[in-house]
């Protein structure tokens, strides 16, 4: 993950959007293929999301996104879906654990001004998303440590590889 | 100033005072995945590079969401976990154990002061009997089965103070609901809740895991209450091992106390789709269902069945209903047996299927049509939930549940006691 900077359009959802509006029960618990249940990735809010969606292009999102279940089937189908970041002005905690674990980058900061189709530029090491359609920028709320190192590793699995157990 | 409970328990973990905020890396005491969660786990494990569980002792898994499994791709999802549980000894509910969260208290795997996850996000039920117990993805439960470890920030502490006496027709889930509509979904997001005062106390255990289990329709981490003479003497004859409950300190560092006076509270109604959409059932008596569901793990111990069958006994179903029952247990449904509970229930009309989840998460058991409204004495009631996004679903008590089945439509409970 060079540099940790994505640059990309933005799809706009609104509060509270739960996990299963991301991926739904009766599809996650038949299969482990992420690549399938990616198919049906916010499709009871949004069936055409994964349709207009481009690799790289960012889920925006107001209040608690990824309330519900711990299901890391969540963050799983939005990585395949190809977004390359959530940004949300706030997250629910299990979601916001699974997708650091998993290498999906969470941003917390104000997404009021964000519209769908926007191209944002978001840079993780310093912090800030800037609008590059409406030329400003916005703070985001700094990640603990222990986050910002499993991120930098693309997710747990490869943390505790290196590290092999977790380092404060 | 003073602690709070989950500081306490943190702290004794840790061997050092921690507070709020802190980020600590912690022995677990006890971890847990189901069958919707554990087959990433274990796919994480492995590709940690995990070879041994580092303590078997201390993981079970269950089978609970879809058990018996409905279609081949989670029967084989389903053998993976039987296979990874002998492979590293460790302890599996197969189908028609129960839902994991009546198992692991009920089983004696959780005691006060623990420190508890579960690859499933309603694990903070066991906060009713002061085990500081969150739900977690899959690679968190891997990293834990590998390392015995996790890291967690302490969290912040909502102290909720329930003052008053609950009505006749008036139950826990009630409490939880109006709680979830006055703080909203994220009213808790990164805190620990302390429920305490009158209410809490007058309740039953079997009443108060309903209360923690709900914690996370407002965010919270935990749903934390003291241990009292009721939780030891509930806890008495499950757990063999040693255990330290937590006392929150009269001076407590809160980041906040709200008071509520629960004195003429009515029963309640989450209305569709969202847990915090909720009302008084007078304001929503009327509404016609066409499924009911008594179960889960909100709502499906012997005292939610009793409670329902004393609506139902002497009453039927409304043919236009369709309701299931689901135990949270097989234990549950062995004592409903004896008890005659069961009995009554399905006399009155009510179809049973497997201890477990039952319909509540839509993979199987009882799945709405297009248009359908539900009554359901669950916890989550988001669209397509149940598993058709074109349904409604209503969350109540159990009393409410059997009175709406009962008259076909939404009905208050007390014109039926
Ligand atoms: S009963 Fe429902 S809420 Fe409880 S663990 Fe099962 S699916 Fe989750």
């Amino acid at each position: 993950m060079e540099g940790m900077v994505y640059r990309g359009k933005a799809h706009v959802f609104g509060d509270d959007i739960n996990t299963d509006y991301i991926i739904s029960g009766k599809h996650k618990f038949k299969t482990l293929d992420m690549k399938e249940l990616a198919c049906h990735c916010m499709e009871d809010i949004d069936p055409e999301f994964t349709v207009r969606v481009e690799p790289g292009d960012f889920i925006v999102a107001g209040i608690n996104f990824g309330c519900g279940s711990s299901r890391e089937q969540a963050p799983l189908v939005i990585k395949h879906a190809g977004v390359a970041a959530v940004l949300a002005t706030s997250f629910a905690r299990i979601f916001f654990r699974n997708a650091i674990n998993k290498g999906l980058p969470v941003i917390e900061c104000d997404t009021s001004g964000i519209r769908t189709g926007d191209e944002l530029e978001v840079d993780l090491e310093a912090g800030k998303v800037t609008s590059l359609t409406r030329d400003d920028v916005t703070e985001v709320t700094p990640l603990p440590d222990v986050m910002m190192d499993i991120l930098r590793e693309g997710g747990l699995t490869d943390y505790l590889r290196k590290y092999g157990g977790f380092e404060l | 100033m003073g602690m709070t409970i989950a500081e306490k328990i943190f702290s004794a973990h840790c061997g050092r005072e921690v507070r709020a905020g802190e980020l600590v890396v912690s022995d677990v005491d006890f971890m847990m995945g189901q069958d919707g969660t554990s087959p990433l786990a274990i796919e994480a494990f492995r590709e940690i590079g995990g070879d041994r569980v580092r303590d078997p002792s201390r993981v079970a898994m269950v089978i609970d969401h879809s058990s018996p499994s409905p279609v081949e791709g989670i029967s084989n999802l389903h053998d993976m976990m039987r296979a990874f549980a002998e492979e590293q000894g460790l302890k599996l509910y197969d189908v028609g154990w129960g839902v994991c969260h009546c198992l692991l208290p009920e089983q004696g795997h959780v005691a006060p002061g623990d420190i508890v996850i579960g690859a499933d996000s309603h694990t903070t039920t066991y906060g009713a009997i002061n085990v500081f117990s969150t739900g977690v993805g899959s690679t968190d439960l891997a990293a834990a089965m590998l390392t015995g470890k996790l890291w967690f920030r302490v969290p912040h502490t909502l102290r909720l103070e329930l003052g008053g006496r609950l009505a006749e027709g008036v139950y826990s889930k009630d409490v939880a609901l109006y709680l979830a509509g006055q703080l909203t979904a994220d009213g808790a997001t990164y805190m620990a809740v302390e429920y305490a005062g009158e209410v809490i106390d007058s309740l039953s255990v079997e009443a108060r895991f309903t209360i923690s289990n709900m914690a996370v329709e407002i965010g919270a981490k935990a749903g934390l209450m003291r241990a009292d003479d009721k939780t030891l003497e509930w806890i008495h004859g499950r757990v063999s091992r040693p255990f330290t409950p937590a006392e929150p300190d009269a001076d407590a560092d809160y980041q906040e106390i709200r008071e509520f006076d629960l004195d003429g509270l009515t029963p309640q109604v989450a209305e569709p789709h969202r847990v915090d959409n909720v009302r008084a059932v007078e304001e929503v008596e009327g509404v016609p269902v066409r499924e009911a569901v008594l179960g889960t793990c909100t709502n499906g111990r012997l005292e939610d069945l009793e409670v329902a069958a004393r609506i139902l006994t002497g009453r039927r179903v409304d043919p236009r209903v369709r309701m299931v029952l689901a135990t949270a247990s097989r234990q549950v449904l062995m004592n409903g047996m004896k008890s005659g509970v069961i009995q009554r229930l399905i006399e009155a009309g009510a179809v049973m299927v497997a201890p477990g989840c039952g319909p509540c998460v839509g993979t199987h058991n009882g799945v709405p049509a297009d248009g359908d409204r539900v009554i359901s004495s669950a916890n989550r009631n988001f669209k397509g939930r149940m598993g058709n996004s074109s349904a409604f679903i209503y969350l109540a008590s159990p009393a409410t549940v059997a009175a709406s089945a009962v008259a076909g439509k939404i009905t208050d409970p007390r014109r039926m006691m």
